[in-house]
């Protein structure tokens, strides 16, 4: 079965799609949509380096993702410039330098900047689908494991810590999860698009829950029907699979805008 | 009771940020059954204070010291809940551990918010707010309660409830209660001390004390003195006279710190 491209693809977007999403509804409870753009943009120049120094393009990624959150958060301190504009800078000047180094490298390289930038989901390799349900499987786990202690940090800082909760941990904790996130998406929906999937069926999530274990749950299972949908569509359509996936998200979050009042007259 | 080993103490406390001293050589004890108001004008340092208490802020100078058995009920300032984060009463009692189901409809109900329990926490008024995180802080049983202004965002009448609510609670639990507050008039009946802050302790004492002091007074002016005063007597009857006796009383009594 896994020798079918398209389950190999099914199965790829919905591993991705339902951790994606519980990330995403963090991101949209903090405020953070722009730096996850940021973390995916320096996601090529990750690429480049991954490619250049022969330690596989998805360490290549989470490392580079990494490095950028460190030197946002530096920048931050010295508090001379506002955070959106040091998102810009970090996110545009990675982008650049990702491109410049991948024109460095090798040419035999340089053809596969399309899928890099917007996925190739329909090439997925049974090695890929490993890398994406073990990596999707570990921040699962990651996720479920400290749930609580995650979302408490996102409501109120103080008052979590004032109640033993480690904040600054799962701040740092938080910033892995989303360059894991990166790095696993990547093949799927492209480093352009990866956030899109993390932010949509999250935001679509959000008229129809109550606490935030639902909106995740909710996320994640709107996330998943998104890749299904996207991949028939694009098959249908033949419209390219990756921006089919995020459009079939979008579909979703209309439609939650009209779902939403209904389901709460009901309650 | 006061004189006791305190519950959460500092000593000398100073926090510098930019150059200058936000916080400047503070002494401040809250001891079991004391009830101790924290008032001082915008920006007087008072949630830094606050943060330093509860070992949020390291303080630049000075020693914090919390007793081993203390166990802090933290209700804190501005507490906003992003529109994008759904969020239940009850969840939000379970914010930072699970507690059995009793045990939160007990808390809610010692506050009188019970019927809330299921309800959106963006749809509760500024008064219900307060009081489900007062149940949050009193479901953790507490013998420190911390209060940065709790009646935030509350009106006049919900003000004197709430503070009657806190003032049972101390009564029955009878632990420590360190409350922010920056309306003087309501604040004096149920408080034991008042701690005057402008980045240092302007002044501190009872509250007839504190009234009368001169840096009390001339930080919010001979108004806010006569509120305060008048207060208390029409709540206490003690005296006959309003404002005038007490502020009297006081500039004879002297003040300590």
């Amino acid at each position: 079965m896994l020798d079918d491209f398209f389950v190999r693809a099914l199965l790829a977007a919905a591993g991705t799609a339902c951790v994606a999403a519980p990330v995403g509804c963090i991101l949209l409870w903090r405020r953070m949509a722009y730096f996850g753009d940021t973390m995916a943009h320096s996601a090529l120049l990750g690429v480049a380096i991954g490619a250049a120094l022969g330690i596989g393009l998805g360490f290549g990624v989470f490392g580079v993702a990494v490095m950028v959150a460190l030197a946002l958060a530096g920048l931050e301190r010295t508090g001379r410039l506002a955070t959106d504009t040091l998102l810009g800078v970090l996110s545009h000047s990675t982008l650049a330098l990702g491109l410049v180094v991948l024109a460095l490298s090798e040419n035999g390289f340089r053809h596969d900047l399309i899928s890099f930038l917007f996925g190739d989901v329909l090439a997925v390799t049974s090695g890929d689908l490993a890398v994406i349900w073990g990596g999707g499987a570990a921040c699962l786990a990651v996720l479920v494991l400290f749930w609580r202690g995650l979302v408490a940090a996102t409501l109120h800082e103080d008052l979590a810590r004032a109640e033993g909760i480690p904040v600054f941990r799962f701040r740092v904790l938080y910033v892995l999860l989303m360059a894991a996130i990166v790095a696993v998406g990547m093949k799927v929906v492209g480093v352009l698009l990866i956030v899109a999937l993390s932010i949509i069926p999250a935001a679509a999530a959000r008229a129809l829950s109550r606490t935030p274990e639902q909106m995740a749950i909710v996320a994640s299972t709107i996330g998943i029907a998104s890749g299904v949908l996207g991949l028939f569509g694009s098959l249908w359509l033949d419209t390219p699979a990756g921006p089919s996936i995020v459009v079939s998200a979008a579909f979703f979050f209309l439609a939650s805008l009209a779902v939403g009042p209904v389901a709460r007259a009901f309650r | 009771m006061p004189g006791a080993t305190p519950l959460v103490e500092a000593r000398g406390a100073g926090v510098r940020r930019g150059g200058r001293w936000i916080l400047h050589d503070v002494d401040i004890a809250v001891s079991v059954g004391e009830v101790v108001t924290l008032i001082g004008p915008n920006g007087s340092g008072k949630t830094t204070l606050i943060r330093v208490l509860l070992g949020l802020l390291e303080p630049d100078t000075g020693a914090v010291r919390r007793d081993a058995a203390v166990s802090i009920g933290y209700v804190p300032q501005r507490f906003h809940v992003d529109p994008a984060l759904p969020l239940t009463v009850e969840r939000l009692m379970l914010l930072t551990d699970r507690r059995p189901p009793e045990a939160v409809a007990g808390a809610l109900e010692e506050t009188s918010v019970g019927h809330l329990l299921s309800a959106r926490v963006a749809d509760l008024s500024g008064g219900e707010l307060q009081r489900v995180l007062l149940a949050r802080a009193l479901m953790r049983l507490p013998n420190l309660l911390i209060l940065d202004e709790p009646v935030q965002g509350v009106d006049y009448l919900g003000e004197a409830d709430l503070y009657r609510l806190i003032g049972g609670i101390v009564e029955r639990r009878g632990c420590g209660v360190l409350m922010v507050s920056h309306d003087l008039h309501i604040v004096m009946a149920a408080t034991d001390r008042v701690v005057c802050l402008n980045r240092h302790i302007c002044c501190t004492g009872a509250p007839e004390e504190v009234v009368g002091h001169e840096e009390f007074r001339r930080l919010f002016g001979p108004d806010g003195a006569t509120a305060a005063a008048v207060y208390r007597h029409t709540h206490d009857h003690v005296h006959d006279l309003a404002g005038e006796a007490a502020r009297a009383r006081a500039r004879g009594s002297g003040v300590a710190g």
